[in-house]
């Protein structure tokens, strides 16, 4: 496949390619997994069962995955790029129509043997295909108010999609990485703003398509003492539970409002607030380093990498990465409203983890094809 | 760019948590522990009430209750079938349950029966195994072993009702019982105690987890009273089946040592919540079990009354013991004629033989030349028309009038008329019981005014702690010796003089001896016709018109140490209906003597060392 584009020299052995994987990065990446088991061993009060183990065991054959990932040509991930995005959406469009329904939203595909959430996966796709796009771009092409037609395309058909699920923290992140992308491929600020623009009027036609239990959480985030029993809850004992645990934290294992089961969904979205109510301030800061870690690679990686693709490919992961991290973090600490967004390798959860491991695993294919050159021109279709 | 905007919003994470986790800490940190921790009270064990040898008149008991936690009982009907199989449960015992565990959450346990015997409960217990869910509890509940006999004086308790909350938590909870009348009632504040308290920690769904802390409180003081339950048994008895009232007093002390009337009821049943069918029967009961009648009865003292009338005449220096009196069975005053008990009269009488045989021309001779005023005056001095104050509640005061309170209440002057029949106790005139033991008592001490009390405790604080243990000393009433003697000498002929109206209820052991004033106070006036007639024989009567009988009295007549006074409602006449009473009484009342000096100061002593329980 590589060949029928006219790519052919620099071939690395696979010797090399293990030599140049990022073994820091899985490090901090490793670690970071396991301050998420050892959460989980606290969710549910001191056992292994039933997340801790099996967060492990996830995380392991995550990690032969982004491995093999990481491995392969870069070139390839080109070519395979739209072919991606394609099943993606094909698959997004499938939720609609056999779509079944869990946690008030259409998000699985059953696929008899296993279910997937075609929603992830479009995470990737669409990094991809974006990269993909303006890799095939000149500077001065990209600027083109033209250009921008197909690269919205991309990012709203998806967007609409999972909108309908509904799902508005996909959405979200989905526009949120795209915008990063779209703003390291070149686009000018003041197309930016013009579509920010556009966007915040389109917010009272949005409002619209928002479902009932979406709007309330809006509303909620606006005044969480509104009905705190009701919707708003869950913010207001996250926020007790992270302003009680203090500076130090109150230990592990001995969070109050985590294990007395005040704090709610403390295995998935509100894991950061239970480690905070635990270790305190420190702890949250701890995790929030090793992020910051992770990013700092990611930067690099993307800084090093020779074609314009592998570099769009690493800030679109970084971007996806810091995107989750934001937003959860944001949303337990009262910040923004409750979207429904997991702490990547901590939460309870595969999808996430599959989406976090696979973007990794790109990033250190960039790494490890850092000197490839693809001419740009030939990567026009 | 991209990188340098992502720190910046990394670090307004980092502010948001500072902002959280170090300046709205203590905020928060209160927050979760109001989350988490319930505290629940531990009511106290309610102090013990004990007469004065140290018996027990009122105690807890453990009230053994089966309950049903939902959670653990897989099909709560089966298992209540299980249950009814051995123990009794009613339909409306299964319904109750199955609201309870609709409207409670599932780890609440449910009382299914209280009150269980133990036979109840160990058959529960040995066929546990097949009762999944159902546990037994234990609780405390109000005894009363002398039950009927002692209800006035230990009075009740029962559950707290909304405007008997005064913020002490231990009122609100939902188990608490509080005293509604007696003793219970007016030293509730004592036998209550103090309420301790346990800390649990709860989880959201109000689950306990475990138990962070625990305060015992403190259990409530024992209360000694000066009762002999043994002569409150004895007197209870002794009246049975009548409708009456007893009071004996310690003339030394003030001491009550029994205050009875009947019917009674029994206060056990308050406990356990009385059922509607006994209350209604209770409430609609004609001969009113629930009043006290010995402090909240009214009546006319009658010829008990006599001697208030007798000393007015003394001390004001208006007649005598030798101021004589012709009895012709009658006087006329105005246009009306007042008579004697006794028709064709007593003859020549002088006060003492005037008091003996009760001869009411006499009295009405002295009254008319006393005039009301002045007998209102020395009748108040012992205890006439006011409260006698002793520690009960629902303490009537009577009524002493005089002039003033005539024109006070029916804007028309006092009639001569009036001061006679005042004069033999009858009219206006009206005590309790437990005042004519104390005007018993106040004569029969030499014209010191005793006052009665059931317990030291109020005694001790009105003076100084501990102060009180030679027990009080009574202020005198300013009485002449030589008048008292005229009265005690009278009383004493009633009692042992042949021709004196309670000498057939004499005490034939001379050390025993007792003085009294019989009286038979009139419910309704005698018409002419009955008198010549002759229908108003009490036996010829219906029972609501006959007199009431009345007797006061003092023992040993050398020594005075006891003092008893005993109305029987329409019971006929004083004489042959209660001096006979009294008679008994006060015989075993001295009978009992030897054993009673002193006990209730050491008894006292060692309850509250040991504080009850």
């Amino acid at each position: 496949m590589a060949k029928s584009l006219g790519i052919q020299h620099h071939q690395i052995s696979l010797g090399q390619k293990l030599r140049r994987i990022t073994w820091g990065l899985i490090l901090v990446l490793t670690v970071t997994a396991m301050v998420g088991v050892a959460m989980l061993y606290s969710a549910a009060n001191g056992n292994f069962d039933p997340w801790a183990s099996r967060q492990a065991i996830r995380y392991g054959a995550g990690l032969v995955m982004m491995i093999g990932i990481a491995l392969i040509d870069i070139r390839i991930l080109l070519s395979w790029a739209y072919g991606i995005y394609g099943v993606a959406l094909a698959m997004l469009a499938l939720v609609e129509i056999m779509g079944i329904t869990g946690m008030g939203a259409q998000r699985w595909i059953n696929l008899g043997f296993f279910q997937i959430q075609p929603s992830e996966m479009m995470k990737v796709a669409l990094v991809l295909a974006l990269a993909r796009y303006y890799h095939g771009l000149s500077l001065e092409d990209c600027r083109r108010f033209r250009a921008l037609v197909a690269p919205l395309l991309l990012v709203l058909a998806p967007a609409a999609l999972v909108l309908r699920q509904p799902d508005l923290g996909t959405a979200i992140m989905l526009m949120l990485t795209s915008a990063a992308l779209l703003l390291a491929a070149g686009v000018r600020l003041r197309i930016f703003a013009a579509i920010a623009v556009a966007g915040l009027a389109a917010v009272p036609v949005a409002w619209q398509f928002l479902r009932d239990y979406q709007k309330e959480r809006i509303f909620t985030f606006l005044d969480p003492e509104r009905d705190p029993l009701g919707a708003g809850y869950q913010i207001l004992q996250s926020k007790i539970a992270l302003g009680s645990g203090g500076l130090l934290g109150k230990g592990f294992l001995n969070g109050t409002q985590s294990h007395l089961s005040f704090l709610p969904e403390r295995q998935t979205d509100f894991i950061f607030t239970m480690l905070a109510e635990e270790f305190g301030l420190m702890g949250g800061l701890t995790l929030l380093a090793l992020y910051t870690l992770i990013l700092i690679y990611g930067f690099i990686i993307g800084l090093g990498a020779k074609s314009q693709f592998a570099r769009l490919v690493a800030t679109g992961v970084t971007a996806t990465f810091f995107i989750y991290v934001f937003i959860n973090i944001a949303m337990v600490t009262g910040l923004i409203p409750v979207v429904g967004v997991p702490l990547p390798m901590v939460s309870y959860g595969g999808t996430a983890m599959v989406t976090i491991m696979v973007g990794v695993g790109l990033l250190m294919s960039v790494y490890v094809h850092r000197d490839v050159e693809i001419p740009r021109r030939a990567s026009l279709v | 760019m991209l990188a340098g905007g992502q720190f910046l919003l990394l670090s307004s994470l980092v502010g948001r948590l500072y902002y959280l986790q170090v300046l709205q800490s203590d905020r928060y940190a209160m927050l979760a522990d109001e989350n988490r921790i319930n505290i629940k009270l531990l009511p106290p064990p309610r102090g013990r009430i004990l007469d004065r040898h140290g018996e027990a008149l009122a105690t807890n008991r453990l009230n053994y209750r089966v309950a049903l936690v939902s959670e653990h009982a897989k099909d709560i009907t089966a298992t209540l079938d299980a249950l009814a199989s051995l123990i009794p449960l009613s339909k409306r015992d299964y319904q109750r349950v199955l609201r309870d565990a609709r409207r409670k959450r599932d780890f609440v346990p449910i009382t299914v029966r209280e009150n269980l015997t133990w036979s109840e409960v160990s058959r529960i217990e040995v066929n546990a195994p097949d009762l999944a869910g159902v546990v037994i509890e234990v609780g405390q509940t109000r005894y009363y072993p002398l039950g009927a006999t002692a209800v006035y004086i230990t009075g009740y308790v029962a559950a707290v009702s909304e405007d008997e909350l005064t913020g002490d938590p231990l009122l609100a909870l939902p188990d608490s019982r509080i005293g509604k009348s007696g003793v219970e009632k007016i030293y509730d504040l004592a036998l209550r105690g103090k309420a301790g308290n346990s800390q649990v920690e709860v989880n959201a769904y109000g689950r306990v987890i475990r138990e962070l802390e625990r305060n015992e409180g403190q259990p409530g003081d024992a209360l000694v009273l000066t009762l002999d339950a043994g002569l409150q048994r004895y007197v209870s008895a002794r009246i049975a089946g009548q409708i009456a009232s007893a009071v004996v007093l310690d003339i030394h002390t003030g001491d009550v040592l029994a205050l009875a009337s009947s019917p009674s009821y029994d206060p056990n049943l308050f406990t356990k919540g009385i059922s509607t069918e006994d209350w209604n029967a209770l409430l609609n009961n004609p001969y009113k079990p629930l009043i006290s009648k010995a402090i909240s009865g009214q009546y006319p003292p009658g010829s008990t009354f006599k001697m208030m009338v007798a000393l007015a005449a003394l001390e004001g220096g208006i007649a005598g013991r030798s101021h004589e009196v012709t009895c012709r069975g009658e006087v006329d005053l105005g246009n009306r004629t007042f008579h004697c008990w006794k028709r064709g009269g007593h003859g020549k009488m002088t006060m003492v033989k005037a008091l003996e045989q009760s001869c009411d021309v006499y009295f009405y001779d002295i009254a008319l030349r006393v005039g009301i005023n002045r007998i209102a005056k020395m009748a108040r001095r012992f205890g006439f028309g006011e409260l006698a104050n002793i520690d009960l509640y629902g303490e009537r005061p009577g009524l002493m009038p005089d002039r003033d309170w005539k024109l006070a209440n029916y804007e028309v002057a006092w009639q001569k008329g009036e001061t006679l029949v005042a004069g033999i106790g009858q009219g206006f005139v009206q005590a309790t019981p437990l005042q004519l033991a104390v005007m018993a008592a106040r004569i029969a001490s030499g014209g010191t005014a005793v006052t009665p009390h059931l317990s030291r405790r109020a005694l001790r604080r009105a003076t100084e702690d501990g102060a009180a243990e030679t027990g009080p000393v009574f202020e005198s009433l300013g009485l002449s010796p030589a008048s008292l003697d005229v009265i005690v000498e009278g009383m004493t002929r009633v009692v042992n003089n042949v021709r004196g109206t309670a000498y057939r209820a004499r005490i034939d052991e001379s050390e025993l001896a007792m003085a009294g004033k019989t009286g038979t106070s009139q419910v309704r006036n005698i018409s002419k016709s009955e008198r010549k007639t002759g229908v108003f024989k009490n036996a010829q009567r219906p029972w609501e018109e006959r007199d009431h009988a009345l007797f006061v009295a003092f023992a040993p007549i050398d020594d005075p140490r006891y003092s008893i006074s005993i109305v029987v409602e329409h019971g006929g006449s004083g004489s042959s209906v209660a001096a006979p009473i009294a008679r008994d009484i006060l015989r075993e009342t001295q009978r009992r003597d030897p054993a009673r000096d002193g006990s209730l100061d050491r008894l006292a002593a060692v309850a509250n060392n040991s504080n009850g329980g």
